[in-house]
């Protein structure tokens, strides 16, 4: 039988000290959710730890006594992957910020978990170079979170996911030892656990320190912004300039109702009467850059852009993105709520899910804004409603919900960056038959055999599953039947 | 003729009832100097979830084997009553505009690269050793020059699809190169020398053939102008596609640099390279056959060097003198740029000297050094070396095997720590 969270709060305070424990009610509640703010419940407890001992002595006491834990970085993930616990300890790693050893030489980092991903990069730039992930919060998302979700962003169809930047890991199991998996050189002997690692969102333990790849910084980036009269067009340019063996650092796309928003937010002053905007962005080699440049560039005036703007300088590059990088706020001018949804379609399938997704929107009187990673087929429709009007909340949650059913459908994922946590894991037996899953239950259960590793996360366990994500009011049904107890 | 000697065995029927074509096994088939009793060749996925079904009913050890260029990369297995023929596992699904290509585990990788340059596309894996499938890629988890762009292989998988040890069919990943939906099992499989189920199929992200290449080499006088060269060309923002090394048993070390991309940027991208290293030659065009290709000769050792960037160059000198040390030599090569060398030592070099050598380079460098592939035989003398070195998380690892393969049923000891 597991003990009440509560019995384990003197031993904790003689772990990370008095300071270092949080109890009381109103202060454990400022935890309560992630990114993800309609998932939400009070946390059993809250450690905030400061070195990796600290974290192993905690999570030993949380095995010994059968108390869940659940990690959290920054908080700014978007799957309520640190959803907390009522009943466990929530271990923030926000003291453990220290950037340990900027290696040039060796082409590494190694940084403790709380670091925020920016700063990596702040660090690494006095030297000639920077860390190549760059997810959306990148200025206050931490490295440590980086590595649960495996998070990406915009440059990812060039560069490639967190995954692909980490070559040591110190981690915490959920047995309380401390494990280094990899370090400074590649190919660490053995099966690729911290390859499974990053992306495992809590569920087979902490991370506790971190080398990561740096890459030298590119000697030249440009940037271009094409409008184009029809989302179709603008697609065309994508698929054009792929198969020209273009490989830009980022193509990003936005429908015209996302345009809007970023006007009414940020005057971003795109060129009126778009129905697509695309930003293609190409870093690299000086020479290879100009001449990819000048072909990306063709190719969307073939595909039928009727304005071409090209940032001659980082003020017009900024002034570029300014609109793109404003947008998920920015439909908060436009819709009193919204949903940020996050699926994937292979790039051939975008045309067609796109007009699926204008369908739905119209059969269903929800707006859908669409903003995307058009390069690697990363959708983010935002779902619009207003959460004052009877109804609607729940219509836009079925929405948003139709629309991973789509992206699975075209052979897609349910998520591309934002990780699957609490809020997903009743859509992982759409995307994974039950024996996949079971086969990942076993590679959990290798690690965490009690099962105390941020539970409820990930995999679909019976409890709460079988509807679909969105907004939460009021009772969960299942709660009310007394047939589910909700954290 | 008795019936009992006509019958078939009652192993091989259930075998058999898999549809997969089952024969005896031949001196021919034998894995690590063990012949085993069965080889069968199911004709898909679900054949082979069929057999190994049966072979985990039945208590089978089981060896996978693709185009057999890779069966002695790892230890000997313990044991190995059946192998296990992907040969037949040869569809390919190739999604152009998406870049993606699914293929079948017993797909020869040179097929598969034909199929793809086609159209225009490639998979940036550099085939180190000649006449592999896909399978046999994913199970050593080798990865050539072109890793230093374009990642190790493991990092262009996004999907893969397997069978445990129990005849349970499961993938994880998917076909879109951008997914973090649930657990990355291809991980755990790649390199895993086919100790955690039999990868069936494999879906990777591929990359459009570059419009011009050009390689630029240079013989290094010393190892601290290799050092220095490869360092002056990692930050030099001319992103090559490979920083390659090559120290032969005798003579230089040898550096080449592959330079990949626009035809209206590669001479100025090659002109650069060639004046950090000390204004050597560029040649146009793609490298040789030989590019990346394993040291030595096919039955040589091959011991495993993984180093922090920069220490290449000194941990290729540190291969020699531990060789010398032990009255033999040791051709080394392999990617600087990533830190990641092969040395081989002569097939002759017995399982004393190999364990001396590897223990001296695990003395003097950071990283990791394994045996690789040993030479045949190479065991017979009693000694066998310790192949691994101290292996990080090896407890988590055996839990693993043990929730995948409780039985310890595939390639049992081919891996680390017994595994």
């Amino acid at each position: 039988m597991p003990q009440p969270v509560t019995a384990l709060i003197p031993r904790l305070r003689e772990i990370c000290g008095d300071d270092g424990v949080v109890t009381d009610p109103d202060r454990r509640r400022t935890y309560e959710s992630d990114g993800l703010t309609y998932h939400a419940g009070t946390p059993g407890v809250v450690v905030l730890p400061t070195a990796t001992e600290q974290v192993a002595a905690v999570v030993r006491l949380c095995a010994e006594s059968g108390v869940p834990f659940v990690p959290r970085g920054a908080g700014t993930g978007l799957s309520a992957g640190a959803l907390p616990h009522s009943q466990g300890v929530l271990i923030v790693t926000s003291r453990m910020r220290r950037i340990l050893e900027i290696d040039p030489a060796g082409e590494r980092a190694v940084v403790q978990p709380g670091v925020a991903n920016l700063d990596v990069t702040r660090a690494a730039a006095p030297h000639g170079y920077y860390y190549a992930p760059d997810p959306s919060s990148q200025q206050v998302c931490s490295v440590g979170g980086n590595i649960a979700e495996n998070s990406g962003g915009a440059h990812c169809l060039k560069y490639g996911f967190t995954v692909n930047h980490v070559t040591g890991l110190e981690i915490v199991t959920p047995q309380g030892e401390i494990v280094r998996l990899g370090g400074k050189a590649a190919d660490a002997p053995g099966y690729d656990l911290l390859g499974a690692f990053v992306g495992s969102e809590g569920t087979l333990g902490i991370t506790t320190e971190i080398t990561v790849r740096l890459l030298p910084a590119p000697q030249k980036v440009r940037t271009l912004l094409a409008a184009f009269g029809s989302m179709d067009a603008g697609g065309a340019a994508v698929s054009a300039i792929i198969s020209a063996g273009v490989l830009p650092a980022a193509v990003e796309m936005m429908d015209a109702l996302s345009i809007e928003a970023a006007e009414a937010a940020v005057a971003c002053d795109y060129p009126p009467g778009a129905a697509a905007v695309l930003i293609v962005e190409l870093d690299g080699p000086a020479s290879d850059v100009d001449a990819q440049f000048d072909h990306a560039t063709r190719l969307c005036r073939d595909a039928g852009a009727f304005e071409i703007r090209t940032a001659a300088d980082a003020g017009e590059r900024a002034r570029i993105w300014k609109g793109r990088k404003s947008a998920f706020a920015a439909v908060g001018r436009i819709s009193p709520a919204y949903i940020v949804q996050d699926g994937v379609v292979p790039r051939t399938a975008l045309p067609e899910v796109l007009r699926r997704i204008a369908e739905l929107s119209a059969e269903s009187g929800i707006r859908v804004a669409n903003v995307f990673h058009a390069g690697d087929g990363n959708l983010h429709p935002l779902v619009l409603f207003d959460d004052a009007a009877r109804g609607a909340a729940d219509t836009a949650a079925d929405v948003s919900g139709r629309i991973l059913d789509l992206c699975i459908e075209h052979g897609g994922s349910i998520t591309g960056e934002h990780g699957v946590g609490a809020d997903k894991a009743c859509q992982m037996p759409e995307m994974f038959s039950p024996a996949d899953l079971e086969t990942m239950n076993l590679f959990r259960s290798a690690f965490d055999p009690g099962g105390i590793a941020n539970p409820d996360k990930l995999l679909p366990t019976p409890r709460l599953c079988g509807e679909r994500p969105g907004v939460r009011t009021g009772v969960h049904p299942l709660v009310a039947e007394g047939a589910a107890e909700q954290f | 003729m008795t019936p009992d000697e006509t019958a078939t065995p009652p192993a091989a029927e259930a075998l058999g009832a898999s549809g997969a074509a089952v024969r005896d096994a031949a001196p021919a088939d034998a894995v690590g100097g063990r012949v085993p009793r069965y080889v069968a060749r199911p004709p898909d996925t679900a054949a082979a979830a069929d057999l190994l079904a049966a072979a985990h009913r039945l208590g089978l050890a089981t060896v996978m084997r693709g185009n057999g260029t890779a069966g002695d990369w790892g230890a000997p297995p313990d044991r190995v009553d059946l192998v296990l023929e992907t040969t037949a596992l040869r569809t390919v699904e190739h999604a152009a505009g998406d870049l993606v290509v699914r293929a079948g585990a017993g797909t020869p990788l040179a097929d598969l690269q034909a199929q793809l340059a086609a159209a225009g596309q490639r998979l940036t894996l550099d085939p180190l050793v000649a006449g592999g499938t896909v399978g046999g890629a994913v199970a050593t988890g080798l990865s050539g020059p072109r890793r230093l762009l374009h990642g190790p292989l493991r990092d262009l998988i996004i999907g893969m699809t397997s069978v445990r040890a129990d005849g349970v069919t499961a993938s994880s990943g998917g076909r879109v190169v951008k997914n973090v939906a649930g657990y990355d099992l291809g991980k755990l499989h790649t390199g895993a020398l086919g100790t955690l189920g039999l990868t069936t199929s494999v879906t990777f992200r591929l990359h459009p053939r570059p419009e011009a290449q050009r390689t630029v080499s240079a013989a290094a006088p010393d190892t601290e102008t290799a050092r220095r060269w490869t360092r002056a060309v990692l930050e030099s923002g001319t992103v090559p596609a490979a920083v390659e090394l090559d120290r032969p048993p005798d003579g230089p070390l040898t550096l080449s640099v592959l330079v990949e991309g626009a035809e209206g940027g590669i001479d100025a991208r090659a002109d650069t390279v060639a004046g950090l290293m000390g204004g050597a030659a560029v040649a146009h065009g793609p490298p040789g056959p030989d590019w990346g290709a394993l040291p030595g000769g096919p039955e040589d050792t091959l011991i495993k060097i993984s180093v922090p960037i920069g220490e290449a160059a000194r941990a290729a000198d540190c291969a020699h003198e531990a060789a010398r040390q032990q009255h033999t030599t040791a051709a080394v090569s392999g990617s600087a740029g990533a830190g990641v060398l092969f040395a081989a030592l002569p097939a002759a070099a017995g399982a004393a000297t190999v364990g001396a050598v590897a223990r001296s380079l695990r003395a003097g460098l950071d990283g990791a050094v394994t045996v690789a592939r040993a030479a045949p035989g190479l065991a017979d003398d009693g000694a066998e070396p310790d192949r691994w070195g101290d292996v990080p998380g090896l407890d988590l690892m055996r839990a693993v095997k043990q929730r995948f393969d409780p039985h310890r049923l595939l390639a049992p000891g081919r891996f680390t720590g017994g595994i």
